[in-house]
């Protein structure tokens, strides 16, 4: 608004903001896009920070748990240690008269008919459920004896796979690696696809029209293809994935930096700023760039889920992580396989991809609209 | 006269808001308005007056985020908070709307034809076809010149002003009662702009339709508007007949827009300054077209064979209408342009100077732009912006001695220091043409070209830049180049006038002579165009 009696007055806000703040001001006022951020820490969390509070690791194989489905109670349960109890209790040539068993501790009372010889002790230590069984008293002079010993029971809340090891260690390495590939290879690709979009269209005319159909001639490559050369010519390696998906997912990203570059130069500031003297490389990097960031973050909230898919198509064709290492998707292609037989093994990596697949659409919706807003 | 005319619109206690992130801002607080049949009715503000809001506020076309209060009938009926199927029977029937921007406001895809059709076929049913024949009518109404032929085509064919005519047709199918026009001739050039307004004038006496007019130039109200309703932030200051506002405006506001006009002139430099720059047969091609190698289909002479001659501590005022090429003519003697030519820049032959050789230089010739909005970068402080050309010329300098040159540059323009550390979006058109100037100033040009540096300013607005372009001249020596299509600013600054039209000159002599004594017909419609409307 224009104050005519106080000319070079500052506007009577008490703070100055960016744009960028404005942004996240509008950002804040997003619900949906706010719960998808919490809800994108959180699984960031479990994934990084998970595998510290769970005694499993990723590739501990249990083969007494193989393919159980999940559940809150302890493996193995009450029932199945009583079975265990009672087999180990005849082997022993004993009778069990009481066993219980709370948390990892189990008291077991047995009785028979001649005086029990304490060593029978090493019976049930020969199970492998239980481990330091202890006489703690005698009575009926030594016909009864009131034993005690660990049990070690295993909490395994999304069951195990096929090969016994469990299931949510898996799903948070998974996690890891998922989220550390979409975040690189979303990294790599805007890296190369603002430089080399903002140089093709600032500079125009006919490098711009070799750098664009460059990119043209990549497109029609097959991705397959080109991961299968690539994976040929280095070898597999994780880092590779990254190099991989990024230097496919550029192409987009250097054409939409383009575009908004082709605007972007017409403007007055650009002219401006070639008056000044800045020279192409300057105006690019302080003048064009920073004008393009909001497309661009917009862009790569779509471009992570979808190289997240990416590698997990990668890993289905077996061409991405390797066994024992693991993702979201190489989780979701074996949980796949085994659909009937054990359905936790799609379910629980499918619930935490599509979360974050969700979760990221959300965020970037909002930050769509927090970015490019019609009122200004 | 208009006393026992019967009053058509009445608007009582109006109040729009904007709900914004800082909370409620009221545009409009409250005011009053009648409009009676027949009558043309101005209402003058300068931008941010809130007197466009009212008007979209009455049609119900207010931003999502905008609420509208009060009342506003029509006929006795209440347009405020009408059911939109009520209120569309009577906008755009009854009360029609012609916008500012005659570029933007014709949909590309559809033929005029089709696009004056569509309220005629909306209000009054029937077919594309039938509603032809009207159609054709009106085109001839609004003096498109063969109406048979171009009722076929696309926006883009036609110029700026046949497309403001296509907009008026478009608002006079109905027969409306009022005809709200809201900055109707802005966007166009001077001789345009008159034309239009002649038109709209006719065909308020042929249909009798109220006009609203809603404007910021003094100069059409005068000519044009029986009675003005003055609007300055959101409210009323003064409303009256066109001849009291003129002769005895009674609110300071109203004395001070009035006063507005910018004034004063300028002295021509010593006959014995030095040229300072210099362009000879300055030639600038732009292709049109080209292909994957190159190859171009043809070629635009946008400036043809100009010679222009700039002293030291003088201002050459270029003055034509939008396509003349007066801005790429700008361009090019900074060597922005390719162009053909030869170009001296104090004693230096700069015709042969590359993009590199031109570098050094830049310091000493600087531009100031139209757009304040868009030539300053939207994610850069002021500081930022105004220490650019500091980054660039004079690398040594520490942060600290940056800092204080901003400072010293944003006291020179009148700008708050504060300023440095805030984003343009926070600053009003006039501050922001400020810092684009203390940009241009911060690296001690010689020569500043000023292209439109007032034309998307106010008026009261315009007059404090062109002080301040006035006094920087005095003190730093400044030579300009003043180029605007605005003949009342190029007076008032310049001493030397240059008249384009084409790419070509049509006429150039000192000011008064250029003013007073016209030679060519083009310079004189010119000039009856802007000082009569």
């Amino acid at each position: 608004m224009t104050d005519i009696l106080t000319p070079a007055a500052l506007p009577p806000e008490t703070a100055s903001r960016s744009l960028f703040q404005l942004a996240a001001l509008r950002f804040r006022r997003n619900r949906a896009a706010m719960a998808s951020c919490i809800m994108l820490v959180l699984i960031a969390l479990f994934s990084f920070v998970g595998p510290y509070f769970i005694s499993h690791s990723y590739d501990q194989v249990f083969p007494s748990y193989v393919s159980i489905p999940p559940s809150l109670e302890p493996r193995p349960d009450a029932s199945s240690l009583q079975d265990v109890m009672e087999s180990v209790a005849s082997r022993a040539r004993v009778e069990l008269k009481e066993f219980a068993v709370e948390g990892q501790i189990f008291t077991a009372t047995v009785t028979s008919d001649k005086p029990v010889d304490p060593r029978t002790t090493r019976y049930f230590d020969r199970a492998n459920e239980f481990d330091g069984t202890q006489v703690v008293a005698t009575e009926d002079d030594g016909r009864t004896l009131k034993l005690t010993g660990s049990v070690s029971r295993e909490y395994f809340l999304f069951g195990t796979d096929s090969n016994g090891r469990d299931l949510m260690a898996r799903v948070m390495l998974g996690g890891q690696i998922s989220i550390a590939v979409g975040l690189l290879a979303s990294l790599v690709s805007l890296s190369i696809g603002v430089l080399y979009g903002a140089t093709s269209g600032y500079i125009g005319g006919r490098v711009d029209n070799v750098m664009m159909r460059f990119v043209e001639i990549l497109y029609s490559l097959p991705f397959v293809f080109l991961v299968v050369v690539l994976v040929v010519f280095f070898g597999r390696s994780f880092i590779l994935i990254f190099l991989v998906i990024g230097a496919v997912e550029w192409l987009d990203m250097a054409r939409i930096v383009r575009g908004q570059t082709l605007t972007l130069k017409r403007r007055e500031f650009v002219s401006a700023a070639q008056a000044l003297g800045l020279t192409d490389w300057q105006i690019i990097r302080r003048h064009i760039i920073p004008n393009t960031i909001g497309p661009v973050v917009v862009f790569v909230t779509v471009v992570v889920p979808k190289v997240i898919l990416l590698e997990s198509f990668l890993s289905f064709l077996g061409l991405g992580v390797q066994a024992p290492l693991t993702s979201w998707g190489a989780l979701i292609a074996e949980g796949a396989n085994n659909i009937q037989s054990s359905p936790w093994l799609l379910i629980f990596p499918t619930i935490f991809f599509v979360l974050t697949l969700f979760s990221l659409n959300f965020a970037g919706d909002g930050l769509r609209d927090a970015l490019d807003p019609k009122d200004r | 006269m208009e006393e026992n005319k019967e009053t058509i619109l009445s608007v009582k206690n109006l109040k729009v808001s904007f709900s914004t992130p800082d909370g409620t801002v009221e545009a409009v607080k409250g005011i009053d308005l009648d409009v009676k049949a027949g009558e043309t009715i101005a209402v003058v503000g300068e931008s941010g007056s809130g007197k466009s809001q009212t008007m979209m506020g009455i049609m119900g076309l207010l931003a999502a985020n905008g609420a509208v209060e009060g009342s506003a009938r029509y006929r006795g009926q209440e347009l405020v908070g009408l059911p939109l199927d009520s209120l569309n029977k009577v906008r755009g029937a009854r009360i029609t709307m012609i916008f500012q921007e005659p570029m933007t406001s014709l949909d590309p895809l559809y033929t005029i034809g089709r696009q004056i059709a569509e309220p005629i076929v909306h209000h009054r049913g029937g077919s594309f076809k039938e509603a032809r024949v009207r159609v054709l009518e009106l085109l001839e109404l609004v003096g498109i010149p063969e109406p048979g032929r171009r009722i076929d085509s696309y926006p883009h064919e036609l110029s700026g002003g046949q497309r403001q005519r296509v907009m008026i047709a478009m608002a006079l199918a109905n027969d409306p009662d009022i005809l709200i026009a809201d900055e109707p001739t802005t966007a166009l050039d001077v001789t345009i702009q008159a034309q239009i307004l002649d038109l709209l004038n006719s065909l308020q006496a042929r249909f009798g339709m109220a006009v609203v007019l809603i404007t910021h130039d003094l100069g059409i109200v005068r000519h044009f508007a029986s009675r003005v309703v003055v609007m300055r932030r959101g409210e009323v200051v003064e409303t009256g007949t066109t001849a009291d506002i003129f002769e005895r405006p009674q609110a300071d506001y109203t004395r001070m827009l009035l006063a507005a006009e910018p004034s004063g002139h300028k002295p021509a430099p010593a006959d014995n300054a030095p040229i300072i720059l210099e362009g000879r047969n300055v030639a600038v091609d732009y292709a049109t077209g080209g292909g994957l190698f190159g190859r171009s289909a043809g070629t635009f002479r946008a400036v043809d064979g100009v010679s222009i001659r700039l002293r030291q501590g003088q201002t050459i005022g270029i003055v034509g209408e939008s396509g003349s090429g007066k801005s790429t003519l700008g361009r090019a003697l900074l060597r922005l342009v390719p162009s053909s030519g030869r170009y001296n820049f104090e004693t230096t032959d700069i015709s042969d100077f590359g993009r590199a050789a031109m570098r050094p230089l830049r310091r000493e010739l600087q531009l100031v732009f139209q757009d304040p909005y868009g030539s300053l970068s939207p994610r850069q402080t002021v500081g930022e912006i105004i220490t650019e050309g500091l980054y660039v010329h004079e690398p040594q300098l520490s942060r600290a001695a940056r800092d204080k040159r901003a400072i010293e540059a944003l006291r020179e323009v009148g700008l708050d220091p504060a300023a440095r550390n805030r984003y343009p979006h926070e600053f009003s058109g006039g501050q922001r043409q400020r810092i684009a100037i203390a940009r241009a100033i911060i690296l001690k040009p010689k020569v500043v070209i000023l292209d439109e540096p007032t034309s998307a300013l106010d008026r009261s607005v315009q007059g404090q830049v062109i002080d301040l372009l006035r006094d920087l001249q005095n003190k730093n020596g400044l030579s300009y180049i003043f180029i605007s299509h605005d003949l009342s600013v190029i007076k008032a600054m310049s001493d030397y006038v240059v008249v384009m039209k084409d790419g070509k000159i049509v006429e150039e002599g000192e000011t008064e002579a250029i003013f007073e004594a016209p030679r060519e017909t083009y310079t004189q419609a010119l000039m009856s165009a802007a000082f009569t409307a």
